[in-house]
């Protein structure tokens, strides 16, 4: 490089940075690949654990990347990680030497282990990695490996294919003729790259990662480490990297992934390959957070459970082969279901020549013509052509497959193939919006995309990953153009001639404890979850909801909500799907039902909660034949979310004979608790709403909450003890996709999963909800949970609804009533809301103080109550509680 | 055990509550103040908390001292408050020390930890006369930080309260001229009146003092916020107090930026031409009355082994009932 260089400088003492405890600086001399004395600067947390008195687990050492330094890491040195954090400035970087030279990454590898050579740094060793900085580390411990116990990498990439270009980002700034100008001439690499958080760093923060790199001689490093990225064949640094690339595959350690999937530069892909080559790696993925995720997200806090998990204390150490045991499926603690393969029903059926043509999926049309028939041999054929076919096409057992199909024959039959094949299959639900689904379809890495036309464009437009697979066959022109390969239909066709020449699916059904299937959360309680399901804790879950109907196999169920349409072949019961626009539960039609039903004879009803209120407002559409029809419904299910009693009593006018029942269960474990219209008159009001007792196989308890609101730890299924709701079923969740510390939250019991949703048992063993853990109410008096407060408020006469929030720091929280009165009623846009007057204020503080204990200290009163977007009937608190912050602090707060 | 105890400022409201309740409980209390408090079985001893001679001889041969003297204003010259409120402050420290230790309760302010944002939830954080807003809040807080600095020195056990808008029946100071302001229509809500204040109805300011007293060998070395620990909006407050008097409500809005624009104009020609009463508006109180301020008071409550007995709204209810009694004479 033409560039002169200028002489070196050496490690300077660090000014006093923001969360960084000035003891934990360090300069220290070490002789580097060249034999020559060099300077480091670390950050190093010895004198702090010494004071404390704390004996470390061991040591972590955390390499940064470019163009950060160990001020990256500070967030590691907390009292929850017992552990030495060494995190180090490589040479050129940070507060480290400036010498002038350049350094390819061998050299970087090999500096290191010299400074922890000078350092006396020996095992216990985890490897933190962040950026080049991870490949870095990922050297140091191939060479270290009998000190490594772990590694921790935060996104980094290991491997560039040959032929995969860099990401643009980084395009632009190796170009030779771009390189210096970007990188060290002027600072905006340096400047781009903390530019890169969301939400942006604090002024003192960014001061802080540019203070080491003022002046271009000090940016070298910088400039420097860019061209170090081996990304043709015949850099200097390549071979390096590709002996790391192959030797990463043999690192049995404990290996954490931490991720912010907002990268431009490490996008999803790297995390992808990572995992490929670690594949027992825990992963967990900050969904929003960027590049600098340490930075983004409490990546911190994450590593201190992981450690803690994973290794235990110095006290206590734990072993890699203990550390399996602490995230233990909740399933397993459970009574287990009759084992059932899910496609053993279907099988049965087939090779039953009395129902072999009986009909196993029904899909109405508008007309009589219009109606597809399946039948049970056809349904297990096409299962079997398309698994045979899918799998010749090279979808392997193991491989994700997104499934973006509307419900009917055609998804029943995509799902139970992949199942056959063991391919997973990942369902999110449209009503997550563009975005929601975006961010789910990416986030779960698919291999294979599966969709109808509509998804496919969404696919191709949004840039989703998997190669793509349409439903029906499509014209050459649209397959080019949605880049799609083949069509469910060819798959079908291609797997039934193999299988005629014999040459289909030889293997079993795949093993229980295999994935299954990744069905993603609502999306109401922050981003949306992958939980992923094994085929064991799926059989369970429709198992359990065949139990708790006393579902009769033979009478058949109509699925006027489309996750039900995949039950009936699991329970060797057909199930009609009703003339609809699946897509729109809701707007399914008390005729259209009363058709479902007709097909059937006498079968179960399943819709959603949605389509209660049509079918009510429809009812007066039903012929003769209609009203009878529905006369002789004898179960009647509505899955998603609480019936209130008043709509089901309605429902009583249009079918009279069935037995309602309501559910109480989440994505993680669809059916928890269910209830009847009985069951809830005989329940009555009481603070929150009554959802039932356990449905079979499943147990409940409460965790025990402290005075601010979090569990203490202690469970109990003592009545009227409110607290966060546990659940421990055979079909609750293996764990979620990429999100380790989530499934190590809600697994945090041992033997089961915390739902995050707040309730009691009352003395006859029924399950009251109140609301959210977060929503919970810690005020200076004590807990209370926001539905307490409401109903007491919505108990005086002239109270339309109430929604409760409180303000300030848990432990003292003070509670603020927002009330919709009779008069003033007003639906529609958003308002401000103003202080209620002083009576009605007296008569809803007396009200609460009453039936709670707790003091209000402010009431208001507003047209309408905001509503949760994806729940209509639930009051949006959070909202509630933003508003009321500010404004109780003086502060202006927008519209309600 | 009964204690012989010095009141100081119990001509106040406040300084009354406290005398009373430790001689009902059969404490010898004695009352120091430049005027006679008149307190029924309590002696009084006239002097000026500017004399260290007055407080040295009124501290003669007590246990305690209770010291709630102050210079409490909005506006006048630094000095003033400082030779009061710091000075007297250090001959009380002095008169007990000369009499070979004892107990003091200083009574402080959470204005003095009061940096001009919303306190939401905090419990007493540390006085700060460097940052403090006003002569009154600055002084407050030297004076505590000095009393503090005395405990576990010569015998003397310290322990700061700082009772948060002490508010109660015969209250000319706060209550008196808000409702002043609101029979004639002057008084403004800043905002909309919707920030979070707590409050303290006397008779619990003056119990948790008797607390404070009886609890110092446990909490010395310690200052503790003490309010009702049930705030309510300021318009709720300032309604509540006129409503008590059977005044309107106020119903004039300012935004709370002019008021304090406002109130840094007035203070400024207030120090120089000092009048009769107090300036309408101060950025003190501008600040005071626009933004939160409550406090946790779950440290208080336990460690001074304590709970408020007067609700907020029984404590109107008896404000009312003393209005009543006693009715606002003036133009309208």
């Amino acid at each position: 490089m033409s560039i002169e260089r200028p002489r070196g400088s050496r490690a300077v003492a660090a000014p006093e940075l923001p969360g960084v405890d000035p003891r934990a600086h360090r300069l220290v001399e070490a002789r580097d690949h060249s034999g020559e004395l060099r300077s480091w600067h670390l950050l190093d947390s010895a004198p702090l654990l010494a004071e404390r008195g704390v004996t470390p687990r061991g040591t972590l050492l955390a390499v940064h990347g470019n163009p950060t330094y160990s001020f990256l890491y500070r967030s590691l040195i907390r009292e929850d990680i017992p552990w030495r954090v060494i995190a180090v400035d490589q040479l050129e970087m940070g507060y480290s030497e400036r010498t002038g030279q350049a350094r390819g990454l061998q050299d970087r590898i090999t500096d290191l282990s010299l400074l922890t050579d000078a350092l006396g740094v020996r095992g216990p060793v985890v490897t933190v990695g962040h950026d080049w900085g991870g490949i870095v580390s990922v050297g140091w411990a191939l060479d270290n490996r009998h000190d490594v116990i772990g590694m921790i990498l935060t996104n980094t990439g290991i491997h560039q294919e040959l032929g995969e270009s860099l990401p643009k980002a980084l395009q632009l700034a190796t170009a030779p003729a771009m390189l210096p100008l970007s990188t060290s001439v002027t600072d905006a690499f340096l400047r781009t790259t903390i530019a890169l958080s969301r939400p942006a760093l604090p002024q003192e923060v960014q001061e802080a990662y540019l203070a080491p790199y003022r002046g271009r001689s000090r940016r070298l490093g910088i400039e420097q480490f860019v061209a170090d990225i081996p990304a043709s064949a015949n850099h200097p640094s390549r071979a390096t990297l590709e002996r790391l690339a192959g030797g990463i595959t043999g690192m049995d350690v404990p290996t954490l992934m931490a991720w912010g999937p907002r990268d431009v530069t490490f996008s999803d892909r790297y995390l992808r390959d990572l995992i490929e080559r670690v594949p027992h790696a825990d992963v967990h993925r900050f969904e929003g957070a960027s590049h600098l995720v340490w930075e983004d997200a409490d990546v911190a806090g994450l590593v201190a459970t992981w450690l803690h998990d994973t290794f235990g204390d110095a006290e206590h150490p734990r072993d890699a082969a203990g550390a399996g045991e602490a995230l233990r499926p909740v399933s397993s603690f459970a009574e287990q279901a009759p084992e059932i393969h899910l496609g053993e029903a279907i099988t049965r059926r087939a090779q039953d020549p009395a129902t072999a043509d009986q009909p196993a999926v029904v899909e109405l049309g508008a007309r009589p013509g219009e109606s597809r028939r399946i039948s049970w041999s056809l349904l297990s054929e096409r299962t079997e052509d398309l698994a045979a076919g899918m799998r010749a096409h090279g979808i392997m057992p193991g491989d994700r497959v997104s499934v973006l199909v509307t419900p009917g024959a055609d998804l029943t039959a995509v799902l139970y193939a992949c199942l056959r094949l063991g391919a997973v299959a990942v369902i999110a639900d449209a009503g997550l919006g563009t975005d929601g689904l975006t961010r789910a379809v990416i986030g779960s890495h698919p291999d294979w995309i599966i969709g109808i036309e509509k998804a496919l464009v969404g696919a191709r437009a949004l840039g989703w990953p998997g190669r793509r697979i349409s439903v029906p066959q499509l014209p050459t022109v649209d397959r080019a153009a949605l880049d799609v390969e083949t069509s469910v239909a060819e798959l079908a066709e291609e797997g039934r001639q193999m299988r005629a020449l014999g040459a289909g699916i030889d293997a079993p059904w795949p093993d229980q404890d295999a994935d299954a299937a990744v069905l993603f959360t609502s999306g109401s309680t922050g981003p949306a979850k992958g939980a992923v399901l094994t085929h064991r804790q799926m059989g369970a879950m429709f198992a359990a909801v065949g139990d708790t109907l006393d579902l009769e196999a033979d009478r058949g169920l109509v699925a006027g909500f489309a996750p039900f349409a995949l039950l009936g072949p699991a329970l060797g019961a057909p199930s009609v799907v009703p003339d609809m626009d699946i897509t729109r539960p809701g707007d399914l039609t008390a005729p259209a039902l009363a058709a479902a039903v007709e097909a059937l004879g006498v079968p179960a009803v399943f819709t959603a909660p949605a389509a209660l209120r049509n079918i009510i407002d429809t009812a007066d559409q039903l012929d003769e034949t209609g009203r009878a029809a529905l006369a002789r419904v004898p179960s009647f299910f509505s899955a998603g979310a609480p019936i209130p009693a008043p709509l089901l009593r309605e429902l009583r006018g249009v079918m009279p004979g069935a037995r309602a029942l309501t559910p109480y269960g989440m994505t993680e474990c669809l059916a928890v608790a269910a209830i009847d219209l009985e069951g809830i008159e005989a329940a009555g009001d009481g603070p929150g709403v009554c959802v039932g007792t356990a449905v079979p196989r499943t147990e409940i308890a409460i965790a025990v909450m402290d005075g601010e609101g979090a569990t203490t730890g202690e469970i109990t299924t003592d009545p009227d003890r409110t607290g966060e709701i546990l659940v421990r079923a055979p079909h609750v969740r293996d764990r979620y996709l990429m999100l380790w510390g989530t499934t190590a939250r809600a697994s945090r019991f041992e033997g089961w999963h915390a739902t995050g949703d707040v309730g009691h048992l009352d003395p006859a063993g029924r399950l009251w909800v109140e609301g959210r853990t977060a929503h919970v109410l810690a005020t200076a008096q004590g807990l209370v949970t926001p539905v307490r407060v409401e109903s007491a408020a919505e108990s005086v006469p002239t109270v339309r609804r109430a929604g409760a929030a409180a303000v300030g720091p848990r432990g003292t929280q003070q509670v603020v009533v927002i009330l919709e009165t009779q008069d003033g009623y007003r639906p529609g846009k958003a308002r401000t809301p103003h202080p209620a007057e002083t009576a009605l204020q007296e008569a809803v503080r007396q009200a609460v103080a009453q039936a709670t204990g707790i003091e209000v200290a402010a009431v208001f009163t507003t047209a309408s109550l905001p509503t949760d977007i994806r729940h209509n009937s639930k009051i949006d608190r959070a909202a509630l509680s933003a508003w009321s912050e500010a404004t109780l602090q003086g502060r202006k707060a927008p519209a309600l | 055990m009964s204690r012989r105890v010095l009141v100081t400022g119990a001509s106040g409201m406040l300084g009354g509550a406290v005398a009373t309740a430790l001689r009902d409980r059969g404490d010898d209390v004695r009352a120091f103040q430049r005027r006679p408090a008149g307190l029924p079985g309590v002696r009084d001893v006239q002097g000026s908390l500017a004399d260290a001679d007055d407080v040295r001889r009124a501290a003669d041969g007590v246990d305690a001292i209770v010291h709630l003297a102050a210079k409490v204003s909005f506006a006048g010259p630094e000095e003033e408050f400082r030779a009061v409120n710091v000075g007297g402050t250090r001959h009380v420290l002095d008169a007990l020390r000369a009499h070979g230790g004892g107990r003091l309760v200083n009574i402080s302010s959470p204005s003095v930890a009061h940096l001009g944002t919303s306190i939401v939830g905090l419990d007493a954080t540390p006085a700060d006369p460097e940052r403090a807003r006003g002569s009154y809040a600055r002084t407050k807080a030297a004076a505590e930080l000095e009393a503090m600095a005395a405990d576990g020195t010569d015998d003397l056990l310290v322990t700061s309260l700082r009772p948060h808008i002490v508010w109660g029946p015969g209250d000319t100071q706060l209550v008196g001229r808000i409702v002043d302001r609101g029979r004639r229509g002057t008084l403004p809500i800043l905002d909309d009146g919707m920030a979070l204040i707590d409050t303290t109805y006397v008779d619990n300011a003056a119990s948790a003092i008797v607390a404070g007293l009886d609890a110092i060998e446990d909490v010395h070395g310690e200052s503790f916020v003490i309010t009702n620990g049930e705030p309510r909006t300021v318009r709720d407050v300032l309604g509540g107090f006129c409503e008590a008097a059977g005044v309107p409500r106020p119903t004039r809005r300012i935004p709370g930026s002019l008021a304090r624009l406002a109130g840094r104009v007035v203070e400024k020609v207030w120090e120089i031409r000092p009048g009769e009463d107090e300036p309408p508006m101060t950025e003190f109180l501008a600040e005071q009355m626009s933004t939160a301020h409550w406090f946790d008071q779950r440290r208080t409550r336990e460690r001074l082994r304590w709970t408020p007995a007067v609700s907020f709204d029984e404590g109107l209810e008896r404000l009312s009932r003393w209005f009543a009694e006693h009715p606002v004479v003036g133009s309208a």
